[in-house]
């Protein structure tokens, strides 16, 4: 049930995310969904692309420092309260956040978002026993 | 003014002829009593006394900082530890510490060349002392102090930190001197004016400044700013401290080095061979005087030439140019002296690995600044922002607790940092060019 998502080390400085971004498109990849978390040296750029293995090859090879690692797309109704219910699960049984990005799909009534656990398994475990759609990771790619 | 007339103004042949009778001594003493030197003697197939003239001693082998650390801590010393009250030590990793000991005399002999140099710098012991340099292992404080207190003069133990309280402390004790790095002056400058305090309007008239490079055009800001007469002093942990060399307030031309009780070469840092009077290369010290760890031959690592000619101050001992630069990698940081392969190790341990590295040294104002770069390989990245900032906040810490430094850490990608003929650039020292 989880899905997989590639990091990138970045320097904060002008050119590194145009950078990413050229290798990428040069390689005909395709960004589902992102993040980037900064702080005043460098960011973390957190990316969703339709095939991870030749992305992470690509920034590797273009020299990067790339990472990979396993979040968990959750479907949330895309109506208010919808985060928070899913979220009051989770802090019942004390299981952290340690980030999350969320997209909307244009076809459906449904938000998506990515969250990186501190205790994934169990996680995903609290998610599904409580009905919640954990989508799988190669529909999560091909959205 | 001359502290020591009898010895600052010896006529060189009578300078040198003690300076012979004294290396005699020594060679004896080391070979007797110091397991190191009599192995080094013999490697050398020379004995003590092959010895017999000053330009003998080119015979003898060197001593380099890595013997001091290879006989940590107390494998160089030429007495029973009995005998030894008191030990300095220079900054390094667990076990990597320079150790230097001496005796009840050196401690007395150490003053009495402080004192020499205070008075050379202009005082007197009608001064009020304030000494800024740190106390502790280092030996900039207790050094200036002993030697500010052989003088007579009245001795303000301040250390080095507490800019803001240095400043009051500074006016309302009416200090005449200060002892403390030449960068640190100005920084306390700038503090004091942002207190209200114009150190210009203070008695303060001489600084004694060391335990950093600094250039003319630094000594012509701080004597201007602070309205003071700016003295450099030279020493080094591991002959003694401050006080192996001071230039006097008549010529500001360079520190005599205290000749009776040091006998100096300058060699050539390649061929290792010495170089004629004058020339410019690598200052080799033997301590003809120290009783706990006498040397033989240490190479200071520092670049400068002596001048041997008269000097207007009557002093005959030889004058040292500024260094110019040194023949190893070491970087002084406000004032703390920093190896690459310091920080290197620290990168070590801190992380199980080793990474690429670069160290920035600027002068951000008045002070030197060090900034540690490390790229961030896969290992040790990480998709979490606070494990990168942990991890950098860690190696800041483990830097400043075994250098007595404090170093910004960055991390930065790989690659990002120059390398230069295939090998990395390790060093980018920005505090002359600006």
């Amino acid at each position: 049930m989880k899905a997989e998502q590639i990091s990138i080390f970045l320097e904060n400085r002008a050119g590194r995310l145009e950078e990413v971004a050229r290798l990428l498109a040069e390689a005909n990849i395709n960004i589902r969904a992102l993040s980037l978390a900064d702080t005043s040296d460098f960011g973390i750029l957190r990316l969703i692309v339709n095939d991870h293995e030749k992305a992470k090859k690509t920034l590797k090879d273009g020299g990067f420092t790339v990472g990979r690692n396993a979040v968990v797309a959750v479907e949330v109704p895309d109506t208010p309260g919808g985060l928070h219910s899913i979220l009051n699960m989770l802090s019942s049984q004390g299981i952290n956040v340690e980030y999350m990005y969320a997209f909307v799909q244009q076809s459906s009534k449904a938000a998506t978002i990515i969250f990186r656990f501190d205790r994934t398994d169990q996680a995903i475990e609290v998610l599904t026993k409580n009905g919640i759609t954990i989508i799988p990771g190669d529909t999560l790619y091909s959205m | 003014m001359i502290f020591d007339d009898d010895m600052e103004t010896l006529p060189r042949e009578e300078l040198e002829a003690l300076q012979l009778r004294r290396l005699k001594g020594l060679v004896d003493r080391v070979y007797a009593n110091v397991p190191f030197y009599r192995k080094s003697f013999d490697d050398a197939g020379i004995r003590p006394s092959d010895i017999q003239t000053l330009a003998d001693v080119r015979y003898l082998p060197f001593t380099e900082k890595q013997d001091l650390r290879n006989h940590y801590p107390y494998g160089l010393f030429a007495v029973p530890k009995d005998n030894v009250v008191r030990i300095h030590a220079s900054s390094g990793t667990t076990g990597k510490a320079t150790v230097v000991g001496y005796t009840k005399r050196d401690v007395e002999n150490w003053a009495t060349l402080m004192a020499r140099s205070l008075v050379a710098a202009g005082a007197t012991k009608r001064d009020i002392i304030h000494v800024a340099y740190g106390y502790g292992l280092f030996t900039g404080g207790l050094g200036a102090h002993y030697g500010a207190e052989r003088l007579g003069a009245t001795t303000i133990p301040m250390s080095g930190g507490s800019t803001k309280r240095q400043v009051i402390l500074l006016r309302d004790f009416g200090a005449t001197v200060i002892c403390c790095t030449p960068s640190y002056s100005l920084f306390l400058y700038e503090t004091a004016l942002e207190s209200g305090i114009d150190i210009k309007e203070l008695p303060l008239r001489i600084g004694v400044f060391g335990a950093e490079p600094w250039t003319e055009e630094m000594r012509r800001d701080i004597e201007t700013k602070l309205g003071i007469k700016a003295i450099d002093i030279y020493g080094l942990s591991e002959i003694m401290g401050p006080g192996v060399g001071i230039e006097c307030i008549e010529a500001q031309t360079g520190a005599h080095l205290q000749e009776d009780h040091f006998l100096l070469e300058i060699i050539d840092p390649v061929t290792k061979e010495p170089l004629p009077p004058g020339e410019t290369g690598e200052l080799v010290i033997t301590t003809l005087c120290k009783e706990a760890q006498p040397l033989i031959r240490y190479r200071t690592r520092d670049i400068t030439s002596l001048n041997f000619t008269p000097c207007r101050c009557g002093r005959t001992f030889a004058r040292m140019h500024r260094v110019m630069g040194r023949s190893d990698d070491m970087l002084i940081i406000r004032g703390v002296n920093v190896f690459p392969s310091q920080i290197e190790s620290i990168l070590l341990e801190t992380q199980g690995l080793t990474p690429h590295y670069q160290l920035l040294v600027k002068r951000e104002g008045n002070l030197d600044t060090l900034e540690v770069q490390v790229e961030v390989d896969e290992k040790i990245f990480s998709d979490e922002i606070k494990n990168l900032q942990r991890l950098g906040g860690k190696i800041q810490k483990h830097i400043k607790e075994f250098l007595g430094v404090t170093a910004a850490v960055k991390l930065v990608e790989p690659r990002s940092i120059q390398r230069s003929e295939g090998k990395a650039k390790r060093i980018v020292d920005m505090r002359n060019s600006s």
